[in-house]
């Protein structure tokens, strides 16, 4: 099946199943930098000259640096307490598995990856609303908190592959577990911590519904928000609106570009485990 | 350091014989230091707001004001209910499709990527992109798609099919959902497929070759087989999140045109918050759980036993 020479055919034939995905950001592109009297020729013509002001009016009228200053605020924290609590939170389960409620914990977690989001999502509204979290420290703390469900599923297999001798080891030497954990296993788990962390970074930055509902004052609204609220406000001025989806998604985008290789190969770790 | 700290170490120190077992107590009180508060956490911000859900499913409550019990009358009210029953019949559609047709295409494309191309890293890379985008975001632009690109083009072409918007017809607004739930998916779960297809070594090939198996029977034979847990894994997740589907029809049809396109995480979103129907939406969200849950339970039995019996 895998010859020596080259598959030119396969080759051929995922180049143009790879325009299927690459014509939306070409889209996206070239209507950003058009204006609307050239929205009327040929949608797919390239722009006749680089019309960034599409991008500064887009950038006054959506406010776009308080929002993108408060997706970066929430997924950046998001990120750090994600790795640092959940590791730590699985560290403790995957060594007491033997133990009753740490065999319950775990399947408590696991469990609650079944629970869909709206039997949640009524009450939760209440809840953060009456106790002052309808805002971003609120989104932050429900994120970290509902992380642990499927980070556990990550963490705990390759904890427990992790042999228990370094551990002791390092007891002998008269660490104490908490020492244990922040100096020698919470390195070792690099490799899963740079897979959680990308898959938390992607969720936070891109989620939509959660602070659709947590979030009620609209100078806290984040990126995808801020695309929903402006919408009808776009109407039919698509170079504007394509200007803002661009600044909205670039981001992640340059991000994918620096690191993809880390991030495919992230992400397949994380989903063989 | 903490006073208790100080004297537990004074202590182990004049007790020697005893200090594994005062050693072992604390190591396993530093274990309950790192579990429990993000069990108590996790309770308070996930299990407590279910079980109100639970709770309220059984009274009248608006989401403000007073409330009654009224037993299991919600529950009833919503299989008498034509939209909730809509909504459920288009969201088992749409899953259903787009899980088939995202498993196929992707496999396809992880085929593709695992032979021996040219270019393979940046065509893996542009296969991919899509998984890092916004689905929301990614919806508006497709909606562009729908309503300007395709009607324009169709005209130009004169391809009848084409020339309308399609998001505008409540026949065929739920074909714009699949496609771009399909496009989005479609790269996680090629990259899945991809981690199951470089863990099959080539002497199985050859071996197969040899023995004169053409490629059609290798993949049903070799590849598939070895790739089934892959296979299961991707049905029961790409399944149960597009069970979910909320965003991309937020921001392709907002659930029209009419309910036509309105999923069940929609009519829970709109009635319980816009529509003061708290408890019934919670009634109609604990239906939603038990579905999701038995779905996923069947997946996993028969596409277990289909491993088993390959």
């Amino acid at each position: 099946m895998i010859g020596k020479k080259t598959n030119w055919p396969v080759t051929v034939l995922l180049m143009l199943a790879s325009l299927c995905v690459l014509l939306p950001f070409y889209l996206t592109i070239t209507i950003a930098l058009k204006t609307p009297q050239e929205m009327a020729g040929n949608l797919l013509a390239l722009p006749q000259s680089w019309e960034f002001e599409n991008f500064s009016r887009a950038i006054e009228m959506t406010n776009f640096f308080n929002a993108f200053g408060n997706s970066a605020f929430v997924t950046i924290f998001v990120v750090i307490f994600t790795v640092l609590t959940n590791s730590m939170v699985a560290y403790a389960i995957a060594r007491n598995m033997h133990k009753k409620f740490y065999k319950f914990l775990f399947y408590y977690f696991i469990s609650a990856m079944f629970i869909p989001f709206p039997i949640i999502m009524l009450p939760i509204v209440n809840q953060t609303s009456a106790w002052g979290m309808d805002n971003l420290a609120g989104l932050i703390v429900l994120y970290v908190v509902y992380n642990l469900s499927f980070n556990m599923f990550i963490y705990i297999g390759y904890i427990r592959s992790i042999p228990k001798e370094l551990e002791e080891a390092a007891i002998m030497d008269g660490a104490s577990t908490w020492g244990v954990f922040w100096k020698v296993i919470f390195p070792l788990l690099a490799p899963m911590n740079a897979t959680v962390a990308i898959l938390t970074c992607l969720g936070a930055w891109n989620d939509f519904l959660l602070p659709l509902v947590i979030v009620s004052d609209r100078d806290l609204a984040t990126l995808p928000v801020v695309q929903y609220v402006f919408q009808s406000q776009f109407s039919t001025d698509y170079n504007l609106a394509f200007a803002s989806y661009l600044m909205a998604l670039a981001p992640m985008i340059i991000v994918y570009i620096l690191a993809q290789k880390w991030i495919i190969s992230g992400v397949m770790k994380g989903s063989i485990k | 350091m903490t006073d208790k700290a100080m004297k537990a170490k004074v202590r182990t120190a004049r007790l020697p014989l005893q200090k594994k077992r005062v050693s072992l107590s604390k190591e396993s009180n530093v274990f309950l230091f790192m579990a429990v508060p993000g069990f108590i956490l996790f309770f308070i911000f996930h299990t407590y707001p279910a079980l109100q859900g639970i709770f309220y499913s059984f009274t009248d409550w608006k989401g403000y004001g007073d409330w009654n019990f009224v037993g299991i009358k919600n529950y009833l009210n919503v299989f008498k209910d034509a939209r909730a029953l809509d909504a459920y019949i288009f969201t088992f559609q749409f899953a259903v499709l787009s899980t088939i047709i995202v498993n196929i295409i992707s496999m396809l494309i992880a085929l593709g990527l695992n032979a021996k191309i040219k270019f393979q890293k940046t065509l893996r890379a542009i296969f991919f992109l899509p998984f890092i985008l916004s689905i929301l975001i990614v919806g508006f632009i497709f909606n562009f798609i729908f309503t300007h690109l395709l009607p324009t083009l169709g005209q130009n072409l004169g391809i009848e099919l084409l020339s309308k918007n399609i998001l505008g017809d409540p026949d065929l607004a739920w074909i714009g959902i699949v496609i771009v739930a399909v496009w989005q998916a479609v790269a996680f779960n090629t990259i899945l497929y991809l981690a199951g297809l470089v863990t099959i070594t080539e002497d199985l090939y050859e071996a197969a070759s040899i023995d004169g198996a053409g490629r059609w029977t290798q993949f049903w034979k070799i590849t598939f087989p070895l790739i089934a847990p892959f296979f299961t894994i991707n049905m029961v997740l790409a399944m149960k999140g597009f069970l979910m589907v909320f965003d991309q029809i937020v921001a392709l049809t907002g659930g029209g045109p009419g309910t036509s396109t309105e999923s069940i995480s929609l009519l829970i979103y709109r009635g319980g918050f816009e529509g003061g129907q708290f408890a019934y939406q919670s009634a109609n969200a604990v239906i939603y759980f038990v579905v999701i849950v038995i779905i996923s339970i069947i997946q996993l039995k028969v596409l277990e036993r289909r491993e088993a019996g390959n």
